[in-house]
């Protein structure tokens, strides 16, 4: 592998209220401004793995992780490590989008104001930014002040990417964005991972083994809790070194 | 049996009925000329659009499959091996009739002299596309190998050939028009056997995903 390390994750164990093993012994490397695709049958822990790296499991207090996230060199499963500034630097977008009850304007500007940014010209230019980002802007300009529901399906997507993005992250994780939006939304979406890998680094948990073969350039294929290839995107889809990812890929199973 | 695996199965044994016309046109084309058999010749001639209609055929599946299977893995590479080894039995398939073109040509003239590296030479280039069938059958990388290391024998062999017939035109100018025409053919059974490389070579990329083609150092004639 070339280019930067971004995480690390070593010798990770997850369990569940305590004793559910989900995660076993995960061991693998996320370059920097990469997409990196998680893919595995239902169950396999893709998931969970995801919602490790910005401590998503945390809202359950019987939940325990064993082993070391390195994200830039610190680890982030450690006790004194402050989540909210964990998961402003790691954000996330999730299946179904999860628009504010707000206007478009203020879905973007909630997280800008939490980071103590209040001027109205510099909240305007993050919120512009954003959506310049999520390649929104075009379509809501005019309409910043309506609510947020007033979106499509893949508009309010794409709404919830401006929104981690305002508050500029270094990472994006996306547990299947697009599983609940139509085709054009979805090769939206998967246009913009290809521009926003310039700025963050993307982790995408994908049910759909041609997004992760188009939009990513390392995958990990996941089994029963462990993570069975980790390898360019490339490799694991035209000739994978282990059988059990073959036999996925390939349709066998899953 | 999924849908799609039959489908696979459908193409495969479309390859090897490709394979096995290939491999007689070779195998038969050098007979009408041994036996100075026209009836043969004609035959070879004939089946050739056989291995034509196959040939648009199993590319026409192939690019059906990737379109609407979206193709991983193994199933990728066999795909794409047989798209490509499809050409090259085609070529052989073309070459086959050339051969049985020349013997049609000899066949109005004295024989020059008995033919003994000839066949010797197609043994060799159909077994070669013999065996890269039945590795690509049984995904024996080992057998593909072999028949990549047995082109050098039908080099020499052409060599050969070439050096003596030089000695019959030197010596006697009547003999340049039959000389040249086997000369021809030798040539025809050396490409031939680069073909049978080439599946072989689309073999192994199927087998083990590694493409090795243009990797051994370079040979000094072709």
């Amino acid at each position: 592998m070339n280019g930067t390390t971004e995480i690390e994750v070593r010798g990770l164990n997850f369990y569940y209220s305590g004793n559910i093993h989900a995660l076993k012994q995960i061991n693998l490397t996320v370059q920097k401004n990469s997409v990196t695709a998680l893919i595995g049958p239902s169950g396999c822990g893709k998931t969970t793995l995801l919602r490790c790296f910005n401590r998503m499991h945390d809202l359950y207090p019987r939940n325990r992780y064993e082993g070391e996230i390195l994200f830039q060199g610190n680890n982030i499963l450690l006790k004194d490590v402050d989540v909210i500034d964990l998961r402003s630097r790691v954000g996330m977008v999730f299946q179904k989008p999860t628009p504010f009850p707000m206007s478009i304007f203020d879905n973007i500007a909630y997280g800008v104001k939490l980071k103590g940014i209040k001027k109205r010209s510099d909240l305007s230019e993050r919120v512009e930014r954003a959506l310049v980002h999520a390649v929104l802007w075009d379509e809501v300009k005019d309409k910043l002040n309506a609510s947020a529901y007033d979106l499509s399906g893949g508009q309010q997507q794409r709404l919830v990417i401006a929104r981690a993005l305002a508050v500029n992250p270094e990472v994006l994780l996306f547990d299947e964005p697009t599983s609940a939006l139509d085709p054009i939304s979805t090769a939206k979406i998967e246009e913009l991972t290809a521009t926003l890998k310039k700025e963050v680094t993307i982790i995408i948990v994908t049910h759909n083994m041609q997004q992760a073969a188009r939009i990513s350039d390392w995958t990990g294929f996941m089994m029963l809790g462990e993570l069975i290839e980790f390898d360019s995107t490339d490799k694991i889809f035209t000739a994978p070194s282990e059988k059990l990812t073959e036999d996925y890929v390939t349709g066998r199973f899953g | 049996m999924t849908v799609f695996d039959d489908e696979l199965q459908h193409l495969k044994e479309k390859l090897l009925r490709m394979g096995s016309l290939v491999e007689d046109a070779v195998k038969n084309s050098i007979i009408a000329l041994v036996d100075r058999d026209n009836t043969l010749a004609q035959v070879v001639i004939d089946n050739d659009r056989l291995v034509n209609t196959l040939d648009v055929e199993i590319d026409e599946e192939s690019i059906r499959l990737i379109a609407l299977r979206q193709p991983m893995a193994t199933n990728l590479r066999f795909i794409t091996m047989a798209m490509k080894i499809t050409t090259d039995m085609e070529r052989v398939g073309d070459l086959a009739v050339n051969i049985a073109e020349r013997a049609l040509e000899l066949n109005t003239e004295p024989m020059l002299k008995p033919y003994i590296d000839i066949p010797k030479m197609r043994d060799i280039a159909q077994g070669m596309i013999r065996d890269a069938l039945n590795a690509f059958v049984k995904k024996d990388k080992k057998l593909a190998m072999d028949v990549i290391m047995r082109d050098d024998e039908v080099d020499d062999l052409k060599h050969d050939v070439l050096q003596e017939l030089a000695v019959f035109m030197a010596q006697d100018p009547t003999t340049v028009s039959r000389a040249m025409k086997i000369s021809f053919v030798a040539q025809y059974l050396e490409r031939i056997a680069d073909h049978a490389t080439n599946i072989a070579e689309m073999v192994i990329y199927f087998v083990d995903g590694k493409i090795i083609r243009h990797m051994a150092p370079p040979t000094e004639e072709k």
